[in-house]
C-alpha cells in the first residue's frame, strides 16, 4: 500500500521474483528467466562493442516490468533478445522453462515506431498474426474485438498513412495483442505521443494487462510512466549494460500520478539515475 | 477604404466570363479548321478521296466540343475538367488545320511522304477491319504472350534473387551480363534458334520485359525495411508467409516500375521483331507499306499503334493505382 523506497541490490544479477520458477515450467504461463546473458555487436572494422554484459532477470508470470536506462545502453537489445530476433553470445533466456531461440507468436513485440504494414488496411494489419498462424478463419471476430479494445473500431478500412501517430501506435498494440502472447515486450511504445494520448494509452495498457494477465516488459525513458505502470523498475547502467538497480514499486493500484508516495519514489529513482552510477547526462527531467 | 462594389462585381464577371470562354476554344478551333477545308480547293497533286473524311472529323469534333462547352456552363465539375485541357484540344485542332492546309490545299510538302489528312483517314475508314483484326490482332497475340511470360519469369527470378543468397550468387552475374544487351541484338541467333519467327518474337519480347522486371523486383525486395520482416516474425509468420505477405506486397511499387520499363521496351522489341522477321502484325504492315511508298497507310498504322500503346499504358497505370491505394502519400513517382 505504501510506496517503498527502491532497494538496491548488491549483486548485479538481481533476482527480483518472489515466485521464481524453480522447475522447467511454471504453473502460470508467461514467466521469463534471463540468465547471465551477454551480447556484443561486431562493428565494420572488426572491433566488438559490448551491448549487454551478464544480465540476469527473473520476471514472474503476470508482472509488469519497466526498463529504464540511458540512451544506447542496450535496452532494445535486451528486448530483441527476449523476442528471439537476436541471439545471445553467452547465457540463456527461457520463457516458462523453454529456451528462446527464435521469434514466436507467444512473445509479442511492439516497436518504438508502430511499423504497421502500409500495404494493409487496419483490419488486415491486426489480422496479420491470425493469418500467419492460419487461424484467421475461426477467429475473424477477434479482429473487431481488438480494434474495439484500442478504440479503432471505426477505422478498420483505413490505411496506416491515414492514421495519426497515436492511432497507429494503438493499432500496433492491437496487432501484437491479438496473438494473445504470454509475454508482451514494449519498446518505448508511447515515446512519440503527446502527454494526453500517452496517459490514455497507459491506462489502456493497464486495463488490457488486467483483463488478460499478460506479462509485460516495457522500455521507457519516462520515470513517471515507469512508476505509474510497473511492479518493478529495472534501472540499467550505460554500455555495456548491467542492471544497476531493481526498484520495487509497492504502490496500490489504481495509482495517483501526483500522490505523495509516488513523488517520493520518483525522486528516489531519479537520484539513482543521476548519481547512482557512471551516468552523467541529466537526461531524465520530466 | 471601401471597395467599389460595382467594380469588384465587374472584375469578377470578367474573370468568370474569361474562364468560361476558355471552354469554347476547342469548338472555335474546330470551326476555324472547317473554313479552309470548305473554301480552299484541293491541290491537284493530292489524289482525291471518295468522301470528305477530314470534314466529317472536324464536324464531329465541333459538335462534341460544342456540347462539352455547353455542359461546362451548366456543370462546375465538368467545367473544371474541360478548362484544364481546353487549350490543348484547341491547339491540337489548330495543328490538324495547319497540316491540312499545308498538305491538301497547298501541297507545300512532298505529297508522297506527307499525304493529306483526308487520305490517312480514308485508309483508316476503309481498311480498319484488316488493320485491327489481322495486323493489330496478331501483334497483340505476340505482345501479350511475350509480355506475360517475361513479366512472370522476371517477378519469379527477382523474388528468388531478393530472398535467396544462393539464387543471387548464380543469377546475378547472368543478369549483369545478359541484361544490358538490347534484346534486338539477339535477332540473328533467334532467327536460327527458334522453329518459327513467332516463338522467336515471343522470346525477344519476354527477354525485354524480363530484365527490368527482375532487376526492379529484386531491388524492391532488398529495399524492404528489415523491421517489417522482424515484426512479422514476432507475429508468428513463417518464411513463405513472409515472402508472399511481406516481401512481395512491400516491393510492389518497385515491381511496377520494372513492369512499366518492360512494357516500353517490349513495344520497341515488338516493332523491331515484326519489321525484321515476323511476317505479320502492325509493325510489319508499316514496313510493308513504306516499301510500297503508301505513306498514308504508314501514318494510319502509326495512329493505330499510338492509340493502342497509349491504352495499354493507361490500363497499367489504372491497375497500379488500384493495387497501390495504400501508397497514396507514401511514395510518389
Ligand atoms: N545491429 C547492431 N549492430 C551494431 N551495434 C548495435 C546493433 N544494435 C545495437 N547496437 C549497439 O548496441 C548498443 C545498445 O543499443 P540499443 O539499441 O539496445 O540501445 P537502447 O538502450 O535501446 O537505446 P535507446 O534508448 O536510444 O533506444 C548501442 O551502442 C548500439 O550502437
Ligand atoms: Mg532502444
Amino acid at each position: 500500500m505504501v510506496g517503498g523506497t527502491p532497494q538496491r541490490d548488491a549483486s548485479p544479477a538481481a533476482r527480483t521474483s518472489s515466485a521464481s520458477p524453480a522447475g522447467p515450467a511454471a504453473e502460470a504461463p508467461g514467466a521469463l528467466r534471463v540468465d547471465r546473458v551477454s551480447k556484443s555487436f561486431r562493428r565494420h572494422d572488426g572491433t566488438e562493442i559490448p551491448a549487454l554484459s551478464d544480465i540476469s532477470l527473473d520476471v514472474e508470470a503476470g508482472a509488469f516490468i519497466s526498463v529504464i536506462g540511458p540512451s544506447g545502453c542496450g535496452k532494445s537489445t535486451l528486448l530483441r533478445l527476449i523476442a528471439g530476433l537476436e541471439q545471445a553470445d553467452a547465457g540463456e533466456l527461457r520463457l516458462d522453462g523453454r529456451l528462446i531461440t527464435a521469434p514466436h507468436a507467444e512473445r509479442g513485440l511492439v516497436f518504438q515506431n508502430p511499423l504497421l504494414f502500409p500495404w494493409l488496411n487496419l483490419h488486415a494489419n491486426v489480422a496479420f498474426g491470425l493469418k500467419a498462424r492460419k487461424i484467421y478463419r475461426e477467429n475473424k471476430a477477434e479482429v473487431e474485438h481488438f480494434l474495439h479494445l484500442v478504440g479503432l473500431a471505426d477505422f478498420d478500412r483505413a490505411y496506416p498513412h491515414q492514421l495519426s501517430g497515436g492511432m497507429a501506435q494503438r493499432a500496433a498494440l492491437a496487432r501484437a495483442l491479438i496473438n494473445r502472447p504470454r509475454l508482451l515486450l514494449l519498446d518505448e511504445p508511447l515515446g512519440a505521443l503527446d502527454a494526453f494520448t500517452r496517459m490514455n494509452m497507459q491506462d489502456e495498457i493497464l486495463r488490457i494487462r488486467q483483463d488478460r494477465n499478460i506479462t509485460m516488459i516495457m522500455v521507457t525513458h519516462d520515470v513517471d510512466e515507469a512508476l505509474y505502470l510497473s511492479d518493478r523498475v529495472v534501472v540499467m547502467t550505460p554500455g555495456p549494460a548491467k542492471i544497476e538497480t531493481v526498484a520495487s514499486v509497492n504502490l496500490a493500484r489504481p495509482r495517483a500520478r501526483g500522490g505523495e508516495d509516488f513523488l517520493r519514489l520518483r525522486s528516489a529513482v531519479l537520484k539513482i539515475l543521476n548519481f547512482g552510477g557512471q551516468i552523467k547526462e541529466p537526461a531524465y527531467q520530466i | 477604404m471601401m471597395r467599389n462594389p460595382r467594380c469588384g462585381g465587374l472584375s469578377r464577371l470578367k474573370r468568370e466570363y474569361g474562364q468560361r470562354a476558355v471552354c469554347w476554344w476547342p469548338f472555335l478551333s474546330a470551326v476555324l479548321a472547317v473554313v479552309p477545308e470548305l473554301l480552299l480547293p484541293d491541290s491537284p497533286d493530292h489524289p482525291p478521296v471518295n468522301r470528305p473524311y477530314f470534314f466529317y472529323l472536324l464536324t464531329a469534333a465541333a459538335a462534341y466540343f460544342f456540347a462539352a462547352a455547353l455542359a461546362a456552363h451548366a456543370h462546375a465539375g465538368f467545367r473544371a475538367r474541360l478548362e484544364g485541357k481546353a487549350y490543348f484540344y484547341g491547339a491540337s485542332l489548330l495543328f490538324l488545320n495547319i497540316l491540312n492546309v499545308v498538305t491538301d490545299k497547298l501541297a507545300a510538302l512532298p505529297p508522297i511522304f506527307f499525304p493529306s489528312p483526308d487520305r490517312i483517314l480514308s485508309v483508316l475508314a476503309q481498311d480498319w477491319r484488316y488493320l485491327l483484326a489481322d495486323c493489330l490482332g496478331s501483334s497483340a497475340v505476340l505482345l501479350f504472350s511475350g509480355f506475360f511470360s517475361g513479366a512472370l519469369c522476371g517477378i519469379v527470378t527477382g523474388i528468388a534473387v531478393g530472398f535467396s543468397k544462393k539464387a543471387a550468387y548464380w543469377v546475378n552475374p547472368l543478369i549483369r551480363i545478359l541484361g544490358p544487351i538490347p534484346p534486338t541484338a539477339w535477332i540473328p541467333i533467334v532467327l536460327v534458334a527458334f522453329p518459327t519467327t513467332f516463338w522467336g518474337g515471343v522470346f525477344l519480347i519476354a527477354l525485354s520485359v524480363w530484365f527490368p522486371t527482375t532487376v526492379m523486383t529484386s531491388s524492391g525486395i532488398l529495399n524492404v525495411q528489415n523491421a517489417y520482416f522482424e515484426v512479422s516474425s514476432t507475429l508468428g509468420a513463417g518464411r513463405w508467409f513472409q515472402i508472399f505477405r511481406v516481401g512481395i506486397p512491400a516491393s510492389m511499387p518497385f515491381i511496377f516500375i520494372g513492369l512499366f520499363t518492360g512494357t516500353c521496351s517490349s513495344f520497341i522489341t515488338l516493332m523491331t521483331a515484326e519489321m525484321v522477321g515476323v511476317k505479320n502484325g502492325i509493325g510489319w504492315y508499316i514496313n510493308w507499306q513504306r516499301e510500297m511508298l503508301s505513306y498514308a497507310n504508314v501514318y494510319a498504322g502509326l495512329i493505330i499503334i499510338a492509340v493502342s500503346f497509349y491504352s495499354l499504358i493507361t490500363l497499367l497505370f489504372k491497375l497500379r493505382d488500384h493495387l497501390l491505394v495504400w501508397q497514396k502519400g507514401v511514395i510518389k513517382w
